[in-house]
């Protein structure tokens, strides 16, 4: 690759501004709302963490080049250029800062879409050279291996062993024709092994046909994380690719909260063009079977369980009431979080905040959002679809010495199927 | 007072002519400026349609959901109180009322005097209100520029010469009437471009946020 440079970042700013942007950017009083929604403000209380002023150089360039009004000042000299500088110091506001949770966006009494515009200004950060380093060497690995965390199918070939051994139950791989492919993540692999157990179960049990890829099992696109879209393409493509050498349908992304949004609404746009398959969030599936009678559970969970709604999966795409569905089949003492669904707030690791090892402490500062509304309902059990959602959950309610066990919902649904005859 | 009186033809006048003028060029142009860039082709499959989530957004975001309302309770009402007692001066005040009728060549019934004069006194509370809270709120004094306070001014300006005019309280009247004509003006002017284009780009705003969500299957 050659030089990042100020004028590629400056160049990839300008490639971004589209007719939302500049009505977003006409539009916005400075009325300071947009801070009440940000869990990295409201829990710090540093000023400098209210969304709309993490969008500053998108928004200088906007108004230097787009308008009238500051071409006119580019004539009188009075603009406010983007620098280098200037960047170096707004890094941490569009990376460290902002999980992509997108609650900004649906509380600005104008209507901006600040999360989309911090998405766009992250193309313009990497092409200048001021992305994280945890970002960049996530972005390097998923690239060079097929894994953010340089994870290798041959880990997950061991990990299938296991699950087939202890569920008697054989794991399909490269099964052409199958309706589903199942994509996995990373984090997920390594972390909470349970999940493959237990779609694999969930399927047999319902009679699916599914497989997994050897040509590609990662979700996850760290493309999208950093912001930079020919990664983002390349990722995307890959299980494109995948999906098509085995004739698949259908494909699932895994409880991750943005493989789903990445692979689901950024995907198409970034190979630019339509799938030849239909994309579904894991429990997505797992709803329209229970809506199809084709689980059968049996027993309730009786402690005292909440959820936590991821936001790419809830406010970012739309899947609120099938989570609390699968819940009612398998949980008989229920309690929503008081703000959830399109008004849940976020976990603080998102948007590649959990990736990027020097925001540790912010991203453990905003979890005090979370870790409030969650005392305030006080469960036994908190239950979530998204593995970062809940590594965070687990490590915050660690680290704040709360006994919160967090349970995966698809392992949740599997422990309760009827054993077959 | 026939100074005075050149000056509120002057205003009436001219200086009206050319602020329509501005307004209306200036307006245009921003509206082209923002729908000459598009947006980019949505390959996505989507849950909804655009439009009527978009159409929904525009009406629904006016009205701010209860956890903004409970965290930012001063904001919300003051921001709202003004807004609607701005309005109410500026479109259901008699003379208003005639001027979109010479302008459009139609209009609406006014609303009688005393309660015009009502909301405008308390529009001008609510705007030093909202002053106070932008020099002291951590975010909203970190966040604003020359702008916001200048666009505060204008606006500020307008409602209280109008305020001064109707009930005499500067002489002579073709002065005070002519401070506040000229005030509009002045806000006619910059409007298309400063801050207050999102009069407009609001709606246009709001519906580009609808529509993204409702695609998705969320009404925001």
């Amino acid at each position: 690759m050659s030089e990042l440079t100020l004028e590629r970042g400056l160049a990839a700013f300008r490639a971004e501004i589209d007719a939302p942007t500049a009505a977003f950017f006409s539009s916005c009083v400075h009325c300071g709302l947009c801070a009440q929604a940000c869990p990295f403000y409201l829990e710090t209380g540093d000023p400098k963490y209210t969304p709309i002023l993490k969008l500053e150089p998108l928004r200088r360039v906007w108004e230097n080049e787009f308008t009238l009004w500051g071409r006119i000042k580019g004539l009188l000299g009075l603009q406010k250029k983007v620098t280098d500088e200037m960047l170096a110091e707004w890094e941490e506001l569009v990376y460290d800062s902002c999980s992509l949770c997108g609650r900004c966006s649906v509380v600005c009494p104008v209507g901006n879409d600040l999360y989309a515009m911090i998405r766009k200004t992250r193309e313009g950060m990497v092409q200048s050279g001021h992305a994280p380093e945890g970002l960049i060497s996530a972005s390097v690995r998923a690239i060079t291996t097929g894994s953010p965390m340089g994870l290798q199918w041959k880990t997950l070939a061991v990990q299938i062993q296991h699950v087939e051994s202890s569920s008697g139950l054989t794991v399909p791989v490269d099964r052409e024709g199958a309706e589903y492919l199942v994509l996995l993540s990373s984090m997920e692999i390594i972390n909470f092994p349970e999940y493959l157990e237990a779609i694999t179960k969930i399927f047999d049990h319902a009679g699916i046909s599914w497989t997994l890829s050897t040509q590609c099992f990662e979700a996850t696109n760290a493309g999208i994380q950093i912001g930079n879209k020919d990664i983002a393409a390349e990722l995307v493509e890959r299980v494109v690719a995948a999906a098509e050498t085995l004739r698949v349908s259908k494909v699932i992304s895994p409880e991750c909260g943005h493989a789903y949004t990445a692979i689901r609404w950024e995907g198409p746009n970034l190979i630019g063009r339509p799938y030849p398959f239909r994309v579904f969030h894991i429990i997505e599936v797992l709803d329209e079977l229970r809506a199809a009678g084709r689980i059968k559970t049996e027993g309730k969970e009786d402690d005292r369980l909440s959820l936590h709604d991821p936001c790419n999966l809830a406010r970012k795409s739309g899947v609120i009431q099938q989570q609390r569905n699968l819940m009612a089949l398998v949980a008989e003492n229920f309690v929503d979080l008081k703000e959830h669904g399109k008004y849940q707030w976020c976990c603080g690791a998102g948007g590649g905040v959990s990736s990027n090892e020097r925001a540790e402490e912010l991203k453990m500062a905003a979890f005090k959002r979370k870790k409030a509304q969650i005392e305030e309902v006080a469960p036994e059990r908190m239950v979530t679809m998204c593995a970062t959602c809940r590594t965070q959950l687990e490590e915050g309610l660690e680290a704040f010495n709360m006994e919160i066990p967090v349970v995966g919902l698809t392992e949740m649904i599997a422990e309760h199927l009827v054993e077959r005859d | 007072m026939s100074g005075s009186m050149e000056f509120l033809l002057w205003t009436k006048g001219p200086v009206f002519d050319v602020a329509l003028a501005i307004f209306a060029i200036g307006l245009l142009a921003r509206l082209v400026e923002i729908f000459m860039l598009g947006r980019a082709p949505n390959y996505a499959e989507p849950r909804a349609r655009e439009w009527p989530a978009g159409l929904r957004t525009m009406l629904t975001r006016t009205v701010a959901d209860p956890g903004t309302f409970k965290r930012a309770p001063f904001n919300v009402v003051v921001g709202w109180i003004w807004h609607i007692g701005f309005l109410t001066a500026l479109l259901f005040f008699v003379p208003h009322v005639e001027l979109i009728q010479g302008v459009l060549g139609f209009a609406w019934p006014a609303l009688p005097n005393p309660l015009v004069d009502f909301a405008t006194a308390v529009t001008i509370l609510a705007l030093i209100a909202t002053l106070v809270h932008r020099l002291t709120h951590p975010v909203k004094r970190h966040i604003s520029t020359v702008e916001d306070y200048l666009v505060w001014a204008v606006v500020f300006m307008v409602v209280l010469t109008g305020y001064l005019a109707y009930h005499r309280l500067v002489e002579p009247y073709p002065l005070a009437l002519g401070m506040h004509i000229l005030s509009a003006e002045i806000l006619l002017i910059i409007l298309p471009f400063t801050k207050l284009t999102h009069i407009f780009t609001a709606f246009i705003a709001r519906w580009y946020n609808g529509a993204a969500f409702g695609r998705k299957g969320v009404q925001s």
